[in-house]
């Protein structure tokens, strides 16, 4: 392996004398760019600053959560410009809770895993030199960006009983309609329709580019699983959004045009839309997870120095979970007045999926089964990634019992379950590959100390955050309460101080940015030794600023059995 | 190959003007959507609020009313705290309690706790700790050691199989209390069945009761000081409670006036939107007599988190009298009496019903609606 990666390295170094580092001036580079690499890094960046902000936004709430009473929200009600009252503050805490899972939904995860790794590493796993549409891929981050503009001004104008949306990041209608008078969620549906267009036109360029740009001899069954579940997510993406973006266009018309789509006065139907919002919401929550999949799945092998096992059973669970997902959406609407037998069947569909995800989860584990393991950043965070998304996982079989769910919908468990598959599932993933591939990025080392200190107080944080609210879900704490009876007190309490502990951990996370962009080694081409055998470790660290100009080619007579260990014959 | 990636500079910037142009239009679009909205509120009164609703603003005039807790009124006298069975428990009262589900208080609430606890609990605790010791064990025994190679397995048919299959096996375990739980919930309620509507408003719910005259108690949550004179849980209490009788079969319908609400009570394992322009029902037998809170659980607006629902279930003959007391009838009363009652009294519907956020008549709501009174 190690020969290969060598060869290959002398081979780009010839390119790099031929002017294949050859850069646009700034602007060109950054505001026009064609360049996935640094689109990618672009979304990456953008994704952290959303992040800060959708994270500081859920500090605010746990902040008003640690104890029963309105404490803190007529301040932010004053602070963002408004004025504080009973019903404005109270409207500034659902305002918080809209723009807390707007934020980390369409613009911090999916920008972060779809447009952030997704674009720097498909085409260099799949060895191409680009995306297929390089100026589209363009297009797709400054429609992100406009959206996010949208939905941030969206907090400053009237909303209803005061500032910003406050419909909560599902937009149900008639609240979002005639319950919200003002133009700020006019703002919030426009910003999902930015970011819509924008995720609609990025998933066409990863589907053609992993059809039509893989190397030669890089057969669909050679590719490797982070390319796979860019594939799969990106078809869920083109099928999921433009029902959104019906559903939310309907919403608008209804707002401003008198249409009467979700309005029962009008021959509508409320719960029409959240059948149309669903049916993208819930592959929407395989779009957030399914890029991480494919990231443990890198990581997991490259530490264990072992080929994934069961590569197909892993890839087609993939496809398996995006087929399903798509026929399970009406578990979101249990207690809507569903008719018996629609509820049995979403009850047993949703069930269904507990089975390619187990695979998954063994499947990983089978890999590190007789491996030789390192216990690096991305591996600890990869780790972390299996133990909390499987306890995520088990509480979603408990919320697929319709019948269970009777008592559990929108309570707290609710909250603990989604945070548990994805501010532990999702984030745990991102962080492994922000780990993974940061040097081969940036070509800069970061500190290995202070990636697992982060790892562990990120641990606990989190933990100390959502198990609490397993209980205050069964006990009856219905979710996007800015208040509670006295009863609720004590686990708040913890939660909120698990708040304070991540946050912590993010310092740490910072920190450890700054000093390897400033201080950090050196990066070498392939970073993580014998078991990173993809193609982007055959690549200089950062990668020339165009690579491939020469094809790679992939040898013919490996088949997926040792995939993993021998791909990158060049 | 080279050519596809290469563009020149007007093409680059064509293709530029060409998406600021669109997005232009697009921001002059939601503008113009926006001044229509400005329209709409010229015509709204109170901007800010949907409906013309403001039940607190009636606490003012309603709080001299106020009765004092377990008065008399027309001969009913309402429970004390000492009946209330369903609440949450605080950590220090019960560290145990506070961590699973409230007590329940009905037999399909029974059944779905018992398959909680006793199937997917053990079922999900042993998965995860499965899968954590699988962790543990390969980290501590796969750890990287010199000289020792890794393996290069990967496959294994047999056991690829069986973890396929066995989750399979676990789920249609599973599924079987799960099918058999959402058939109980779902059985249709019987003829004689009471029927009580309960209409979620922003912000306090309305329940009608269609066999007993259609007569509409208004229900606003009590303000926390109010709440503690009388012994009862703040944000959980309210001035009037919606009086059910106990161990007979309850229609419940829910619709909403407004927007979305939902009408859920944990300790009846009992949730149910309330939808604007639909009737959901379902069938609800309480088991014992007491008190039994329940809060909005579907994003309704500002004040979502202050409406409750407190529920009382007293026997059939204090039911009678609490209906008799509201000005009610009985179905059983009247020679001519309808076989099976109306299933909707459209009477909150109407511009001049309580429902519609009029302050109430002073027999159906004693002490009017002082919640909020504090703000």
């Amino acid at each position: 392996m190690a020969t290969t990666a060598e060869g290959f390295d002398a081979h780009t170094d010839d390119h790099t004398h031929h002017g294949a580092d050859h850069k646009p001036s700034f602007f060109a580079r950054w505001f026009m760019s064609t360049n996935h690499k640094d689109i990618g890094t672009m979304y990456l960046i953008f994704a952290i600053v959303a992040g800060i902000i959708g994270g500081a936004i859920s500090g605010i709430m746990r902040a008003e959560l640690a104890a029963p009473g309105i404490q803190y929200l007529g301040w932010w009600v004053n602070f963002m410009g408004g004025e504080a009252s009973f019903d404005a503050n109270l409207h500034m805490w659902n305002v918080f809770i809209t723009a807390h899972g707007l934020i980390m939904v369409f613009f911090m995860v999916m920008p972060a895993m779809i447009g952030g790794f997704g674009n720097w590493f498909v085409p260099l796993m799949i060895g191409a030199p680009d995306m297929a549409f390089p100026r589209m891929n363009n297009i797709s981050f400054w429609l992100t960006v406009v959206g996010f503009i949208s939905l941030l001004f969206s907090l400053f104008v009237p909303g209803g009983t005061g500032l910003g949306a406050g419909t909560g990041w599902t937009v149900y209608a008639p609240l979002s309609t005639s319950g919200s008078v003002g133009p700020a969620v006019d703002f919030a549906i426009f910003s999902l329709h930015l970011a819509g267009a924008g995720s609609i036109l990025g998933a066409t360029n990863f589907i053609t580019t992993i059809f039509n740009m893989r190397a030669p001899g890089m057969t669909l069954h050679k590719m490797p699983l982070f390319v796979w579940s860019m594939l799969v997510t990106a078809f869920l993406l083109l099928l999921a959004l433009p029902v959104l973006a019906a559903a939310i266009t309907m919403l608008i018309t209804d707002r401003n045009f008198g249409t009467t789509f979700f309005d029962a006065a009008g021959g509508g139907d409320p719960v029409l839309y959240q059948h149309l919002f669903w049916f993208f919401g819930h592959p929407e929550v395989y779009i957030m997870i399914l890029p991480g999949f494919g990231m443990v799945s890198q990581i997991v092998a490259t530490f264990s120095r072992k080929p994934v096992f069961g590569y197909l059973g892993m890839a087609y669970a993939m496809v398996a979970i995006g087929v399903v997902g798509f026929i399970v959406w009406a578990h979101h609407m249990y207690t809507v007045g569903l008719d018996v037998n629609t509820k049995m069947y979403f009850t047993a569909a949703t069930m269904v999926i507990a089975v390619p995800t187990g695979v998954k989860i063994f499947s990983w584990i089978a890999t590190m089964w007789g491996g030789s393991l390192e216990f690096k950043s991305p591996m600890v965070w990869a780790l972390g990634f299996i133990f909390l998304f499987t306890v995520g996982g088990v509480t979603g079989v408990v919320l697929a019992n319709g019948g269970i769910d009777d008592n559990l919908h929108d309570t707290y468990y609710v909250v603990a379950h989604f945070h548990y598959v994805l501010s532990m599932g999702a984030v745990f993933s991102l962080f492994a590959g922000f780990y993974y591939w940061f040097p081969k990025m940036s070509g800069r080392w970061h500190s290995e100390f202070l990636s697992h200190v982060h790892f562990w107080m990120f641990f606990i944080g989190v933990n100390v955050i959502f198990f609490p609210m397993h209980f205050l879900g069964m006990q009856g704490m219905p979710r996007r309460y800015p208040d509670y009876t006295v009863a609720y007190t004590y686990w708040n309490e913890i939660a909120s101080y698990g708040y304070l502990i991540m946050a912590g951990s993010m310092l740490v996370f910072f920190v450890n940015i700054g000093y390897a962009l400033v201080a950090g080694r050196r990066a070498e081409s392939n970073t993580w030794g014998p078991g990173a055998t993809t193609l982007e470790w055959t690549l200089s660290s950062p990668p020339p600023y165009h690579q491939f100009e020469t094809l790679p080619v992939i040898e013919e007579h490996h088949d997926y059995h040792d995939h993993m260990s021998t791909p990158a014959k060049v | 190959m080279e050519s596809t990636f290469v563009m020149t500079i007007p093409v680059r910037f064509a293709a530029h003007f060409r998406f600021l142009a669109l997005l232009f239009a697009a921001v002059i679009l939601a503008f113009a959507g926006q001044s229509a909205v400005a329209q709409d509120e010229s015509l709204v009164p109170e901007a800010g609020t949907v409906g013309e609703i403001e039940p607190a603003a009636s606490a003012e005039v309603a709080d001299s009313d106020a009765v004092a807790p377990g008065a008399d009124t027309d001969g009913y006298e309402y429970y004390g705290p000492e009946m209330i069975k369903g609440q949450p428990t605080s950590f220090e009262d019960d560290a145990g309690a506070s961590m699973t589900f409230q007590d329940q208080y009905s037999q399909n609430g029974e059944y779905a706790q018992w398959m909680h606890d006793s199937i997917l609990m053990p079922i999900i605790t042993i998965i995860c700790l499965f899968v954590l010791g699988l962790l543990l064990w390969v980290v501590a025994k796969y750890r990287r050691r010199e000289g020792v190679e890794p393996s290069r397995t990967t496959h294994n048919t047999l056991i690829e199989v069986v973890w396929t299959v066995v989750p399979v096996i676990i789920l249609v375990a599973i599924a079987i209390p799960s099918i058999t739980l959402l058939a109980r919930q779902y059985e249709t309620p019987p003829a004689d069945a009471i029927t009580i509507k309960a209409t979620g408003y922003q912000w306090y719910w309305g329940y009608t009761y269609p066999d007993n005259g259609g007569f509409e108690i208004i229900s606003n949550m009590l303000s926390e000081e109010e709440a503690l004179t009388r012994g009862l849980p703040g944000q959980l209490a309210v001035d009037n409670r919606m009086v059910v009788p106990v161990g007979v079969p309850l229609r419940i319908q829910t619709t909403g006036a407004d927007v979305i609400h939902s009408f859920a009570v944990p300790s009846l394992w009992f949730k149910l939107d309330a939808v604007p322009g639909r009737l959901n029902e379902r069938l609800l037998t309480i088991d014992e007599p007491g008190i039994y809170y329940g809060q909005c659980s579907e994003l309704c607006g500002a004040r979502h988190a202050y409406m409750p629902i407190a529920i009382e279930a007293v026997p059939m003959a204090r039911y009678r009298q609490w209906i008799a007391a509201q000005g009610g009838t009985f179905g059983d009363e009247e020679e001519a009496a309808p076989e099976a009652a109306p299933l909707q009294q459209p009477e909150s519907a109407l511009p001049d019903a309580p429902g519609a956020g009029e302050p109430a008549t002073v027999d159906t709501a004693p002490d009017g609606a002082a919640a909020l009174d504090t703000q």
